[in-house]
């Protein structure tokens, strides 16, 4: 049986069906995926890994699995790329940073060990910025990233590898990790969908933490249906997470269907500042205008805390960052300084060395914020910011079912642009923090392209568990609007 | 001046749980380095920590033990500092919302006096790990090996209110909660093992004084002498400071056993910024007000209830309730043989202070795998008391029954140990006694009654023991023409 040529630009619904049939082989899948790698990712560097050798075997398995006659999981052969700040059983996991360069883990992520149980493959491992603090994947200690749709622009980040990767075909979908729109972003600058769900939602075992009250694990994927399909393979209660809640995972590809008809789409004004880029603007406020067109109704909704979300985010995040990279302490695993003299210079030279400038200064901040005499004026203000915010959007989804605003600010920026202004940099997430700080879900959809051609995205929140609603409207959008096209940058 | 003596006492104890505080990984002492690990305990990157309620239920029969309340609602929170021992670069602990707090226990005192010691707070949080400094194999310099089964094992810490007023009282208060977290069955308590460590802080402020003085804290202890003999060098030295002109500093002192001293820990150790904020990877717990209750009644009598109640019902000297009472497994053992034989639970006492205790001693074993059962040695009180056999050979079946596990009944058989009360067979005894005493039984034909008693002494030395005194007596009085009592 021939090959089709593109499997690898196939969404995994699709890739997975015909995986089922018999129509193609797993092994198919994968090596199509391979060749495309090879021969777009030196221009992208989506990937710090590619695991050929794993993948091929594994569809292997899943192509014998077909053959013996038993069932295949709802991903069979469809091409996973991971974040590398995802633990992945014996494959090296880096965070892209020095301090774990060599680590080899002993054990999966949970969302790992479902997708594989999935029948899904993990073709590699994705570039993002060092621990996931950055909004651009320049942080990567190892590599750049570049736009598939601009190869002089940035993917967004934190989850930069993954949104490229998928937005050049790279793989079927990808997991990300979202702290503070760290999916949700770079998707809005690839064109691909990206979605964090409520924190709770997905286990976070294995994955390596950031600001482990704000980090959640989600899909990125060519369609809604890709998303909402990786969701319910990874979702649902982990006894290995404490924070994973308890509560039957929804049938998310099946609610699909239901369309947005009579959903009230909340629009807070505080998302659409006068500043706000236009074109970013016009193109959100166009696919309101058509839902509304298609039968739902849009309403004025208030979230005046807002505003101060972004300085909140960076007291939280970095008050637990500066804890939860303590343990890169050159004792038990990763670098050591080698002109460590005793047990302090080990300490202080190892950090120095094996962290990069944007690390270094996150965990100065989340240091000073919760030193003596600071926790209460930092840390824990912004955990009354925190029920504040949540509040707000517990009183504004008494009025409406989910709220739409933009994804970023702004469309892909060039590499370079901001690295020296961290403020800016730090704006990107304007729009995607309070999510996190109030532990909501939230997705970004394709909305249209900027005058320059590169694509903006619209953000769909809904209430803690309401991801169903929430990829109702994606859909409903997506059916409007279209997917992405073919990133042209490659 | 008089100078009043001011101790508080922090107390942490490993509690008696198979597995480690957040992950299944053993607690057992005494494994090969680093085997009792797993991603979590080691701090591996991703792993994450999930509370385990065995612990947190043992905890809270810990906390009510020690008559304190136990929290609606508790969390845990991040201490953080760096220390090879430390594999996640924190420990998780309890900063403002303690699992239990506001509690008391009574100590009994060295002096007979008892006293109260009011309990701040007690929490639950996990141990580190542990390190050996060790040459190196490049002579001359040295190195440290860091083993980790340590790491994560649930550890109960246990505060005191200042209350405590001398090096004495403070070894008292030590003792008497060691025995009660031992009742309850909650730790081992042991201070060599590790299982349980105690650091004082201390000060000293003129008598009759409001103010408290400035405080030092002791390490490094690890027995409770080393506590007594800690304090007691240290209020000496605070007095001397003080009286000398100087001030006390507020300080960490770590005990040179050796040289029997306090000296100051390094400033780069003690001083600690520990950045406490609430741990985001274990949620808060609501305790529910059912698994209180439960817990509650699941404890067992205390040592201070029971000991009152050994007095009271059983008629014991304090002395006897207290050595029976000093744990909880003596304890049982006395109730069984009382509960078995009732009648004389100070002969039980006896028995068991003396025989049985002695033997566990000696033996070196716990009480629970004496091979003499309670109600073995109920049965052989009961012979002895209904005149079956005599007291002392009753300590020779004993003696037996120690030996063999045999039962009383067998043993006394098998040592020919039964009394005798076969009138002729005590009147041939008697007959020969008296026949070769002839002097004595003069003595007494001619009014000396009281003599009478040597005389029935070598009949029983005569029988080995064996014979029944009162029908030697007996027959002693018809022999000699006495009157019978």
């Amino acid at each position: 049986m021939s090959r089709p040529k593109d499997l690898c630009l196939l969404p995994a619904h699709a890739t997975a069906r015909l995986v089922r049939e018999g129509t193609v082989k797993a092994r198919d899948v994968v090596d199509s995926t391979l060749e495309r790698i090879a021969a777009v990712d030196s221009k992208v560097g989506a990937y710090l890994k590619v695991d050929a050798d794993g993948a091929r075997a594994a569809a292997d398995a899943v192509d014998r699995k077909r053959a013996s006659g038993k069932p295949l999981g709802p991903l069979a052969g469809a091409a996973v790329a991971v974040k590398d700040n995802m633990c992945t059983r014996g494959l090296e996991t880096t965070a892209a940073s020095r301090i774990l360069e060599g680590w080899v883990p002993p054990y999966d992520c949970t969302v790992v060990r479902r997708i594989r149980e999935a029948d899904g493959i993990v073709v590699g491992k994705t570039n993002l910025d060092e621990f996931a603090m950055g909004s651009s994947t320049e942080n990567s200690a190892f590599k750049k990233t570049r736009n598939p749709w601009d190869l002089s622009r940035v993917p967004g980040g934190s989850s930069g590898g993954s949104a490229a990767a998928v937005a050049a075909g790279e793989c079927s979908v990808a997991l990300g990790s979202d702290t503070g729109g760290s999916i949700r972003q770079p998707a809005a600058l690839t064109g691909t969908v990206g979605l964090k769900p409520t924190y709770g939602r997905v286990s976070r075992f294995g994955l390596i933490a950031f600001g482990s009250s704000l980090d959640q694990i989600g899909p990125i994927a060519r369609d809604v249906e890709d998303a909402a399909l990786l969701l319910r393979t990874v979702a649902g209660h982990d006894p290995a997470d404490g924070t994973s809640v308890e509560r039957d995972v929804p049938d998310y590809v099946a609610a699909l269907k239901q369309g947005a008809k009579g959903l009230r789409l909340g629009i807070p004004k505080e998302y659409f500042p006068p500043d706000l880029n236009a074109e970013v603007a016009s193109a959100v406020k166009g696919a309101i205008a058509r839902l509304v067109e298609a039968g739902a109704t849009a309403v004025e909704v208030d979230l005046p805390t807002s505003p101060y979300s972004i300085a909140c985010y960076y007291i939280v995040a970095t008050s637990e960052a500066s804890s939860n990279l303590a343990r890169y302490d050159g004792v038990k695993y990763g670098a050591r300084s080698a002109e460590a003299k005793d047990l302090y210079s080990m300490y202080a030279l190892t950090r120095r060395d094996g962290f990069g400038p944007e690390v270094r200064r996150r965990i100065m901040l989340g240091t000073y914020a919760l030193s003596a005499g600071y926790y209460d004026a930092y840390y824990k203000k912004g955990l009354e910011v925190r029920s504040l915010l949540r509040r707000e959007f517990d009183a504004a989804f008494e009025k409406c079912d989910a709220i739409l605003s933009p994804t970023s600010p702004f469309p892909a920026f060039k590499i370079g642009e901001k690295v020296d202004d961290p403020l800016s940099m730090y704006l990107s997430d304007i729009f995607t923090v309070a999510v996190n700080l109030a532990g909501l879900p939230g997705v970004s959809v394709p909305c249209g392209l900027s005058m320059e051609r590169l694509p903006i995205g619209l953000q769909v929140l809904a209430p803690p568990f309401g991801e169903e609603t929430m990829l109702r409207v994606a859909r409903a959008h997506e059916k409007l609007a279209g997917t992405a096209p073919e990133a042209p940058g490659i | 001046m008089d100078w009043e003596t001011v101790i508080g006492i922090e107390v942490h104890c490993q509690l008696k749980v198979p597995s480690k505080l957040f992950c299944e990984c053993a607690t057992s002492f005494g494994a090969d380095a680093n085997t009792n690990v797993c991603p979590v305990c080691l701090g591996l990157p991703g792993s994450l920590p999930v509370l385990s309620e065995r612990a947190l239920r043992l905890a809270i029969r810990a906390g009510l033990s020690l008559g304190c309340e136990i929290a609606a609602r508790t969390k845990w929170d991040r201490k953080n500092y760096f220390y090879p021992d430390l594999p996640k670069g924190y420990q998780i602990s309890q900063y403002d919302m303690p699992l239990s707090f506001g509690g008391a226990i009574e100590v009994p005192l060295e002096d007979g006096g008892a006293k109260t010691v009011r309990i701040t707070r007690l929490h639950l949080e996990e141990d580190t790990g542990k390190l050996f400094h060790v040459e190196a194999e490049d002579a001359g310099s040295r190195e440290s090996l860091v083993d980790l089964n340590r790491a994560g094992t649930p550890l109960i810490e246990i505060v005191t209110e200042p209350d405590i007023r001398s090096p004495g009282e403070a070894w008292s208060y030590l003792t008497e909660l060691r025995r009660i977290l031992r009742y309850i069955d909650v730790s081992d308590c042991n201070m060599e093992e590790g299982s349980l460590r105690a650091e004082p802080n201390v000060s000293i402020r003129p008598k009759g004084s409001k103010e408290f003085g400035t405080k030092t804290e002791i390490k490094n202890l690890n027995s409770f002498k080393s506590v007594r003999d800690a304090l007691v060098h240290e209020v000496d030295r605070q007095r001397k400071t003080i009286e000398g002109g100087g001030n006390v500093r507020q300080e960490t002192l770590l005990w040179d056993v050796a040289r029997g001293v306090t000296a100051p820990m390094r400033s780069k150790e003690a001083a600690h910024d520990y950045r406490y904020f609430p741990e985001p990877d274990v949620p808060p717990v609501t305790v529910p007000r059912v698994l209180v209750d439960e817990t509650r009644r699941s404890v067992p009598e205390l040592p201070g209830p029971r000991r009152a109640r050994f007095e009271k019902d059983y008629g014991l000297p304090a002395y006897d309730a207290d050595v029976l009472c000093s744990d909880r497994a003596t304890a049982d053992w006395f109730e069984a043989v009382v509960k078995a034989h009732p009648s004389d639970p100070k002969a039980a006492s006896n028995w068991v202070m003396g025989e049985v205790l002695r033997e566990v001693k000696e033996r070196k074993i716990e009480i629970s795998s004496f091979p003499v059962s309670p109600a073995s040695l109920a049965r052989l009180l009961a012979l002895a008391e209904a005149g079956t056999v005599s007291v002392s050979a009753a300590k020779e079946a004993w003696k037996e029954m120690v030996a063999s596990g045999a039962d009383a009944e067998t043993a006394i058989e098998r040592k020919g140990l039964a009394q005798v009360s076969d009138e002729a067979a005590i009147d041939g005894l008697v007959a020969k006694v008296v026949a070769s005493n002839e002097k004595i039984a003069a003595e007494i034909r001619g009014g000396k009654v009281a003599a009478l008693k040597s005389l029935v002494g070598l009949v029983m030395r005569e029988s080995k023991g064996r014979a029944n005194p009162q029908m030697v007596n007996a027959a002693l009085r018809r022999s000699l023409g006495l009157p019978p009592e």
